[in-house]
């Protein structure tokens, strides 16, 4: 039995995520020709408790990347080359946990709301397998208490304990994403990761489904970090609202300041892009693509989409500064005050050793 | 007036079950209507997932026969093609947009192969030049050019722009309606209205009418001239855009609208429950039966 990493006493305060300058490239050698995709780039947040942070970006700027990080669920080739990830009820890093201290900590107290529910529950047992599987060795009671548990917390999402007994493919779309969202649960942990938890879902199911991660937030207390792409989820679930772009944040602020007051132009863009019900006026495009993260541009990632792009952007990258309480943004048009960023220490030298060797055990 | 398209009364009804105890499910249930020649417009079907949009979608471009009713194109029954011709004069004018760019190309096959062969078979070009020369001009509709997709691999090009080599592709035997399927749920978001304009486009300029198949109503109101609305198999409330999303009758609508979010919203999601699970959501028959 491995030793257990978390803390016997959580503190109360302050907040349960902090990451500092996390820095996880893909990092592939072919023929001795390293090709390195940047795909979560310097990236500094905290997520405090009973929140919901919202975390914005179209796909492939490393919103999935960089969940995987925080999990400490990356896989080679996706390397953690530097930075810091810890967890208030951890009494370390995550990267330094083994693999089976790890797996005491998830799901007990950090889970996951996953964006395919058809992909996580096992499509050839009944659901009531996948709840043994997950959720078993945390609660441990008798098996006829344990499934009144179960039970229990169904009701709270509005389902009957008929569906313990169903398959997945007899549940429509909406039931099986309340079916993910009670094992993500059920344990009550104080981390959640929700990836895209409704875009398959339709509009009327769709309400449904975040109003209830919603409603059972509320009750336990916990926090989650909330990621989607489309911008009117976001402002419907989240406290606070960090914007990614090609690996790096952006821009990052409470919910309703940023929709009010962007200062970052692809947060402005994403924002009046925005089709809605009454509004016929017409809408910008922005030009261009995002960028190859293998290849990414200079200076700021986003100079060549961006309207207002400087000399300076070509060629320096904005460091991400606080321009008024909990307002952040990497922009050198938002204000004077922002700094080009220290150059970045790309040098696997400065990884602690312990990393580097954890990200080549097979 | 001469009609385009004329669908009526149509129904696809698919059976269930095994051996014992087959049951009938009607997936589109007696849907009519028309879209007239000589005035194009964009034409939206939005309905919740397992309302029929698809399956009418399939039906107009000839995939599945329907179960009773009848589709004519230009007059003529889509389901009595007869003969090579007939079949190729038909496809050429009605051309399908699918959801995921990504899935409706062989990510083995380089991407200007689909458009040149297009151009082959529907617009006689003998020579590669000509065709390349076709698949040019078509591309510049849609904002590209054929020398940003030449050799291209579907991987190689981003969401939009493989949408707009879908919808290029689909230009180019000059299509009177194209049936757009989702076209946008799969693009990233700074690209997305950028497809909805273009499709503006198309109808203003290139005089296409569009079918345009959704559940987001925002996008429906932006770019739709007239909508109906699907549940379940049924039509429930048909009309000009404006009018049906400013003021929408049918209770299916009116819930529709209210669970589109608003980005505007400055309370947030009210954390009451609501005492019973929506009520359009269908389960599987076995399990309403199971007892507890």
């Amino acid at each position: 039995m491995a030793k257990a990493a978390t803390k016997s006493s959580t503190p109360t305060n302050g907040p349960i995520l902090t990451v500092r300058n996390l820095r996880a490239y893909y990092q592939m050698q072919y023929f001795g020709i390293t090709r390195e995709v940047r795909a979560v780039d310097d990236i500094t947040l905290d997520v405090n408790r009973n929140e919901i942070y919202g975390l914005a970006g179209e796909s492939s700027c490393g919103k999935t990347s960089f969940i995987k990080s925080i999990a400490g669920a990356n896989r080679p080739p996706l390397n953690v080359v530097g930075g810091s990830v810890r967890f208030s009820f951890l009494d370390r890093d995550i990267f330094r946990l083994s693999q089976e201290q790890l797996s005491t900590v998830r799901w007990k107290h950090l889970s996951y709301i996953m964006q395919g529910s058809m992909n996580v529950l096992n499509p050839v047992r009944r659901v009531r397998a996948s709840f043994v599987d997950f959720a078993q060795r945390h609660i441990d009671l008798p098996e006829a208490e344990f499934f009144g548990v179960v039970a229990d917390h169904l009701q709270r999402l509005h389902l009957s304990p008929d569906v313990l007994r169903a398959y997945p493919h007899e549940l429509s779309g909406g039931m099986r994403q309340r079916v993910t969202i009670a094992l993500a649960t059920i344990c009550r942990p104080e981390f959640i990761i929700a990836d895209e938890p409704t875009t398959a879902l339709d509009v009327v199911v769709q309400k449904g489904v975040l109003t209830m991660i919603r409603q059972i937030q509320q009750e336990m207390g916990s926090s989650i970090l909330f990621v989607t792409h489309d911008m009117a989820v976001h402002a419907n679930m989240a406290d606070r609202l960090g914007i990614m772009y090609a690996g790096r944040l952006v821009e990052e602020a409470p919910t309703s300041e940023l929709f009010a007051k962007p200062l970052h132009p692809y947060t402005a863009h994403l924002i009046q892009s925005l089709p809605r019900i009454g509004d016929l006026s017409p809408k910008k495009a922005l030009g261009g693509a995002p960028p190859n993260l293998s290849e990414p541009p200079p200076g700021c990632r986003f100079h060549p989409r961006c309207p207002l792009a400087m000399d300076i952007c070509r060629r320096e990258n904005p460091a991400l500064t606080t321009l008024a309480p909990g307002h952040r943004v990497a922009c050198f048009a938002a204000s004077p005050e922002v700094k080009p960023s220290a150059p970045a220490n790309h040098g696997r030298a400065s990884a602690p050793s312990l990393l580097a060797a954890r990200s080549l055990a097979p | 007036m001469s009609e385009l398209l004329a669908v009526e009364g149509v129904t696809k009804t698919y059976s269930m079950g095994g051996l014992f105890g087959r049951e009938a499910f009607p997936a589109v249930d007696d849907v009519s209507f028309a879209i007239a020649a000589g005035r194009p417009e964009i034409f939206t079907i939005v309905g919740e997932s397992g309302s029929g949009k698809t399956t009418l979608s399939r039906m107009i471009l000839g995939l599945v026969p329907p179960s009773a009713g009848t589709i004519r194109f230009r007059s003529e029954d889509v389901t009595r093609l007869r003969g090579g011709k007939a079949r190729m004069a038909f496809m050429g004018a009605v051309q399908p947009i699918f959801q995921n760019p990504f899935e409706a190309f062989n990510p083995l096959k380089r991407v200007d192969r689909y458009l040149l062969m297009t151009a082959r078979r529907f617009r006689g070009a003998t020579s590669s030049r000509l065709a390349e020369e076709t698949a040019d001009a078509a591309l510049r509709k849609v904002g590209l050019s054929y020398a940003e997709v030449r050799g291209r691999f579907p991987h190689e090009l981003s969401g939009g722009q493989l949408q707009r080599t879908a919808i290029a592709r689909a230009l180019i035997p000059g299509p009177a309606l194209l049936i757009a399927d989702e076209p946008v749920s799969m693009v990233d978001a700074s690209l997305r209205m950028s497809i909805v304009e273009l499709f503006k486009s198309l109808r203003d300029d290139l005089k296409v009418s569009i079918i345009y198949i959704t559940h987001d109503l925002a996008t429906a109101y932006y770019i739709s001239d007239r909508i109906i609305i699907m549940q379940k198999g049924k039509v429930v409330e048909a009309g000009s855009a404006r009018s049906v999303l400013d003021h929408p009758q049918h209770p299916y609508s009116i819930l529709l609208k209210q669970s589109v979010l608003s980005p505007e919203a400055t309370a947030k999601l009210s954390p009451e429950p609501d005492p019973e699970p929506p009520r359009h959501e269908r389960s599987h028959p076995s399990l309403r039966e199971a007892p507890c």
